[in-house]
């Protein structure tokens, strides 16, 4: 009792005492969950037992980071020729065409999103929703999905899809420029699946064509592609996570699958039932929450 | 006496028997909520401190105790400096929530699994009991909480808050007990969804699951952290498949600790046994060694029944009709007839023309029946804003019981209400659940180890 008496001199002489054991404390923070409850407190599936190591270094990644460009790039490219082909047969009038070569197209765009996001003023050129921009400045893919699916004709859109092309070609020449550390790769992948989480899922996304599962699908992949990349660094920093997240990925695969169509690509979002959209939903958010402990490749 | 110690648990204080052992070893404890504030502050102005700042370090780092907690046997607080008065504990003979006096909110929520065995099921009990032991002490929930690369362990919307008396109370629902867990020769004879009653107008999306999780709590910022924290231990693991807020007036605004009123503007829980009566909470309330089901032992059945209130119709009636509706009048609560809140009422009292002064079909005459078979209530009212089909407002009651028996008590009492009842005309009963709530938790065990 007396102790809450004292001098204002061993006042700071303790806290003093006490900061230096709380370094102490922090020097070793990994070790300390590894003996409680590693992982647990974010997912209940998860029986990691972490281990400390070191901060990772750049070096770690480099591997990692190589994949991911090339990957990123490949898809770009790919990008590029689909888009190419729709803004063509949207120029040519020939409606029902583009729409068929509409979302395909997308999909490779949807894959590398969080690249184009870090693009600066890319990512809205291309893919804004009406009411995302000025309405004076609403172009790429939605403005002429609107034209397509709501007002059923190509006319007033030759404007848009030569912009749409230049963008998607300014994308390809703009990637190179693109600094990708595993830090990007570790954001990029969590952002892919918030994407879905908050406008693919909920079928707001592709508003005309209702093409939302293409998006769906393909955000999913692009962020299994990183976690296919990061698996070695991974497994080495917690196997338990690594193996959880591959599971996660399996079982929401899973679900999506009966939406393939047989022409290879997926059925419109009203064809959904509010069941099958709660359940992909919450198949999503299992697998974005130890997605999201990836993080810990990346050291403390 | 100390409400840490027995409001859980009349029989039988709780103790913490390595409660030493834990101050010795200060530094692998989690740090509380509350300290990890006054710390922050600590640590940046450190001279500036006067006496209060003083007290904070020396409580976190345990160099001293709060004289309300230095009491013999309390297992409390060397750390934390937390009131007893502010927490109860997780760990005991019969979970909290259930005889704890009511708190000022409540979170419910009902979940489906997607494990699909019964390891995964234990994983998921195991971390929910971590989980809440620290939200009932008021700790950050463990994990890293610090790395910049990771999102935090805790949510962090209770951080710097007391555990406002927080308690979690689980159960199990009938479903648990089909093919996917191995449980089916466990599930308690008689165990199943309530029959329907009269009247019922239930909607699925409203009803059953496989798990029950009841968070109560004084601040509902703390109770609302707590069940979004377990959620998210939860993905992948189990989903939500309804979940209800609700609230009733606040201890700070009623001092005196009436009854509390539900929103048809009377006294709700007047018949209520008491709490602190331990051989009644035996008789009523925990499943005894003799009612079979043996894990059940030392639990509870909760029935939930989401009720539905016309509001609208019910504020147009008249004052004679909303009180012949009860059997009681609106102002005292007492019974028509008689004085006092807790006056027995005369059930065969007529008045000058003969009829009876409390209606035949008065809730209070139907609740009651022929007076032997009790229930424990522990409602709470809820409001989920407005019918968008109606624009009338979708407020009612959520109401919850525990007993030792649903056959012998919820059950019987409900087919009285659904058929006589002069309140079926106010409102309807919209969803439905019944909980096998789990006997407490020993240290070092979880949450259905006697059942797994």
């Amino acid at each position: 009792m007396k102790a809450r008496y004292t001098l204002p001199a061993v006042l700071l002489l303790s806290s003093v005492l006490f900061a230096a054991c709380g370094n102490k404390e922090e020097a070793q923070p990994a070790a300390n969950n590894a003996q409680t409850s590693p992982s647990t407190a974010t997912t209940a599936d998860s029986t990691a037992a972490g281990t400390t190591a070191p901060a990772a270094s750049t070096a770690d990644f480099k591997d990692a980071t190589e994949q991911y460009r090339t990957y990123a790039i490949g898809e770009i490219d790919a990008f590029v020729t689909e888009t190419e082909k729709f803004t063509e047969a949207v120029k040519a009038g020939k409606l029902e065409e583009a729409k068929k070569l509409y979302a395909p197209a997308r999909m490779h765009y949807e894959r590398i999103e969080p690249i184009a996001e870090a693009l600066g003023n890319l990512d809205p050129d291309i893919d804004a929703r009406q009411g995302d921009v000025d309405d004076k400045d609403w172009r790429g893919f939605h403005k002429i999905e609107q034209a397509l699916w709501e007002q059923k004709t190509t006319d007033g859109m030759n404007e848009y899809a030569d912009r749409l092309l230049q963008d998607a070609k300014l994308l390809r020449a703009k990637v190179e420029t693109v600094d990708i550390d595993a830090g990007l790769l570790v954001t990029g992948a969590v952002e892919l699946l918030n994407e879905v989480s908050s406008s693919k899922v909920t079928g707001e996304e592709e508003r005309y064509s209702h093409t939302d599962l293409y998006d769906f699908v393909a955000n999913v992949e692009g962020a299994e592609k990183i976690y296919e990349i990061l698996k070695p660094n991974l497994a080495k920093k917690d196997p338990a996570l690594e193996k959880q997240i591959g599971e996660r990925f399996e079982a929401l695969n899973k679900e999506l699958a009966p939406f393939a169509t047989k022409d290879g690509g997926y059925v419109t979002y009203d064809k959904l039932s509010k069941q099958d959209v709660r359940t992909l939903s919450q198949n999503l958010d299992a697998l974005a929450e130890p997605l999201s402990q990836m993080g810990t490749i990346l050291g403390v | 006496m100390s409400k840490n110690k027995n409001d859980n648990n009349p029989q039988q204080p709780n103790t913490t028997p390595d409660a030493g052992q834990e101050s010795s070893s200060l530094f692998r404890k989690p740090v509380s909520r509350r300290d990890m504030l006054r710390l922050a502050g600590a640590s940046g102005v450190g001279l500036l401190l006067g006496g209060s700042g003083a007290y904070g370090i020396m409580a976190a780092t345990g160099a001293t105790k709060q004289p309300a907690s230095d009491k013999p046997g309390s297992p409390d607080n060397v750390t934390t400096g937390i009131p007893d008065a502010n927490r109860y504990d997780f760990y005991g003979q019969h979970q909290a929530g259930i005889t704890t006096p009511s708190q000022n909110f409540m979170c419910f929520a009902s979940f489906d699994l997607t494990v699909s065995d019964a390891a995964g099921l234990k994983r998921l009990l195991q971390a929910w009991t971590r989980a809440s032991a620290s939200l009932m002490v008021g700790e950050l929930l463990d994990g890293q909480n610090e790395n910049l690369n990771l999102p935090p362990a805790d949510t962090g919307e209770a951080a710097g808050l007391t555990p406002s008396r927080l308690t979690v109370t689980f159960g199990a629902g009938p479903s648990l007990f089909d093919h996917r867990f191995g449980l089916a020769g466990k599930k308690p004879a008689g165990f199943g969804d309530l029959p329907p009653f009269n009247g019922d107008n239930l909607m699925p999306e409203w009803c059953g699951g496989d798990l029950g999780v009841q968070i109560c709590a004084d601040d509902m910022q703390v109770a609302f952290h707590g069940m979004r924290n377990l959620i998210r231990i939860a993905r992948g693991s189990a989903v939500l498949r309804w979940s209800q807020e609700g609230f009733q007036r606040s201890t700070e605004s009623d001092p005196n600790k009436a009854t509390p009123r539900n929103l048809m503007g009377f006294k709700d829980g007047t018949a209520n046994p008491s709490v602190q009566d331990g051989a009644m909470m035996n008789e009523v309330v925990w499943v005894q060694p003799e009612d079979g089901a043996g894990w059940m032992t030392g639990g509870s059945y909760m029935a939930v029944r989401r009720i539905r209130m016309r509001i609208e119709v019910w504020d147009r009636s008249s004052l004679a009709d909303q009180e012949n509706t009860f059997g009681r009048y609106r102002v005292s609560g007492a019974p028509l007839g008689s004085q006092h809140e807790f006056d027995r009422g005369d059930m065969e009292a007529k008045d000058a023309s003969g009829k009876p002064v409390i209606p035949m079909n008065a809730h209070m005459r139907v609740a009651r029946g022929d007076g032997k078979m009790q229930i424990l209530r522990r409602p709470y009212s809820y409001s989920s804003g407005m019918d968008n089909t109606t624009g009338q407002l979708d407020a009612g009651l959520f109401f919850i019981s525990y007993q030792r028996s649903l056959d012998k008590q919820f059950i019987p009492m409900q087919q009285r209400l659904a058929q006589n009842d002069a309140l079926n005309e106010y409102i309807q009963h919209i969803g439905s659940a019944v909980f096998a709530c789990f006997p407490g938790v020993r240290q070092g065990g979880y949450i259905g180890d006697t059942l797994l």
